[in-house]
């Protein structure tokens, strides 16, 4: 592939994603509010196109055209970078996470990914994705923080402090919990990951083969820590605390107004994505799925994306099933849950599977 | 050749936000300023083929040891800092200091370059985790442990300085923690390593 061809692809792939990033953040905020409508026995929306499908649309109107209003006494340059610094790590990691296999369209093949490259007829991703990718996600607590301290203002201080303490104390959890499938898959690339994820784990046996070789099975302990710290990282039920209502008016949003509010209700969703992408990568087999032979070869490369946007839409649903059914956390109670119980699972679980590799591996 | 671009525009970046660190008068811009400094670093380090060490100095420094400083400039909501025009022993030292330290690093790196051979560029070298991994937990075993025992340590001196009883007066723990349980003495002692 010569580099202007090269250029061109990288561009058309880069404002694909970004605009079915854009896209699916909007509508996940409709479909967390139609599902959580019908747990609380109520419609959702309902008013606006078919089903309240244009709901998202009317919103991002009414974001735009509301006031942008910047309170006095903030810390202006800070409040004004502060939602830039929470959204850019938020759409970032989706540039490092494979969607499927390689896409030949006349004649030009590339890897169904942001950031890959074809290497002798193989896709190949950056060797160290995962950890980029942490790093990544670590440094968007400072919009967050940064929001909170520059608004000026008690509750948005309160929040923002809560933030950075809670994002602190689970990201050790988070990065500890995805070590147990770094020593199985001996690899820190996410396409080696999944491709180590194709097929099932017990071939021949009657019933049992139809379980497939995914991750989550002899790492479900690795599975619940990191969905559970997860959750804490992007602020969710039932880790929402900085931004809680009922205490804290919003939280480190309180002083914030039309887009750049906004701005960070899109990261929260974004960064939800980061997360459902991550888990269904690791744990779920990311792309790996049927894809019958006799299928043109377009369809056979797109196939994959389906079964791994299906699984990002089920991590998705269960990610709003748990806001419709869990309370809020008390916050001493979010510490020692984080540090005495979540911590401790998370070293045991790398504990016994370094154990269980180094014996298989003899 | 694009490693070389790369580098001088990381590398001033690095400079420009730590001379900007020492010019800021107030800590949260200082501290932003550092976390600056961290990710240009992280940035050297790939351009040096260190991709872990890169990752690690942003997930770690970035990540995690800056999240704290922000925390604790925000929990004490330390305003602007006070200059003092500096002792004249500091200026007097410390000027020259500097001066044969830059000059001994460089006749340092121009001796190593005129004897290395072929003369190595940036992006000559490529290390990978699994290297890292082999070094560190087989050929350098003894001081890695070593050093996790210093960690730990420097956690235990953490605990102990955070639930030291004879704090000065503005500290409240002591009277809750005497011996009569009373309702109310439920909280603070907890929370101070929240």
């Amino acid at each position: 592939m010569t580099w202007p061809i090269f250029i061109l692809v990288s561009i058309i792939k880069v404002a694909l994603v970004f605009f079915i990033v854009m896209t699916a953040a909007a509508y996940t905020v409709w479909l967390e509010r139609k599902l959580i409508g019908r747990m609380q026995n109520r419609w959702g929306p309902t008013r606006v196109g078919p089903f309240g499908l244009l709901q998202p649309m009317a919103d991002g109107i009414k974001f735009i055209l509301k006031e942008d209003l910047t309170p006095p006494y903030v810390h202006k340059t800070l409040f004004v970078l502060a939602p830039m610094i929470a959204l850019i790590p938020a759409l970032l990691p989706v540039s490092l996470v494979p969607v499927g296999g390689a896409i030949t369209i006349h004649g030009i093949t590339t890897p169904l990914e942001m950031t890959g490259v074809m290497v002798n007829g193989a896709p190949v991703d950056i060797n160290i994705a995962l950890l980029l990718i942490l790093g990544i996600t670590s440094v968007g607590v400072y919009g967050i923080a940064l929001a909170g301290w520059s608004s000026n203002s008690k509750y948005a201080l309160l929040g923002s402090l809560r933030a950075s303490a809670q994002m602190i104390s689970y990201e050790v959890s988070l990065g500890i919990s995805l070590v147990g499938v770094l020593l199985i898959a001996n690899s820190l690339s996410l396409r080696e990951i999944v491709n180590q994820q194709a097929g099932t784990w017990f071939p021949g046996v009657p019933v049992l083969e139809w379980i497939p070789r995914w991750n989550i099975f002899p790492q479900f302990i690795a599975f619940f820590t990191y969905v559970t710290a997860a959750y804490a990282e992007t602020n969710r039920i039932p880790f929402d605390l900085p931004e809680a209502e009922t205490e804290l008016v919003a939280g480190y949003h309180t002083e914030y107004s039309s887009m750049k509010f906004a701005i960070f209700f899109i990261a929260e969703y974004c960064n939800m994505f980061t997360v459902a992408c991550i888990a269904t990568t690791l744990f779920l087999g990311g792309w790996s799925g049927p894809v019958p032979g006799f299928l043109p070869p377009i369809l056979q490369a797109l196939l994959p994306v389906f079964w791994f946007v299906l699984k990002v839409v089920a991590f998705i649903f269960v990610y709003i099933w748990i806001r419709g059914t869990l309370p809020r956390f008390r916050y001493d109670q979010l510490m020692s849950f984080g540090w005495k119980f979540l911590f401790p699972l998370a070293l045991a679980n790398v504990v016994v599977t370094s154990f269980v590799v180094a014996w298989f591996a003899k | 050749m694009l490693h070389q671009i790369l580098f001088f525009i990381f590398a001033s970046v690095a400079v420009a936000a730590a001379i900007n660190l020492l010019l800021q008068k107030h800590p949260i811009n200082s501290a932003l300023s550092l976390i600056v400094v961290m990710g240009a670093l992280a940035v050297l380090y790939l351009l040096l083929g260190a991709e872990f060490v890169a990752a690690v100095q942003l997930i770690v420094y970035a990540g995690a040891i800056m999240v704290l400083f922000v925390f604790v400039i925000m929990l004490l909501n330390a305003g602007l800092e006070e200059r003092t025009p500096g002792s004249a022993v500091a200026t007097l030292i410390g000027v020259p200091g500097v001066a044969a330290l830059v000059g001994l690093c460089v006749f340092v790196f121009a001796r190593t370059r005129i004897r290395g051979a072929a003369g190595y560029s940036i992006g000559d070298f490529h290390v990978s985790t699994q290297d890292i991994g082999r070094l560190l937990f087989r050929d350098y075993l003894l001081p890695f442990e070593v050093t996790s025992v210093l960690v730990l340590i420097g956690i235990m001196g953490a605990v102990v300085l955070a639930k030291r009883e004879d704090a000065g007066p503005t500290d409240r723990s002591p009277e809750i923690t005497a011996e009569a349980p009373r309702p109310e003495s439920q909280q603070p002692a907890e929370r101070t390593h929240a």
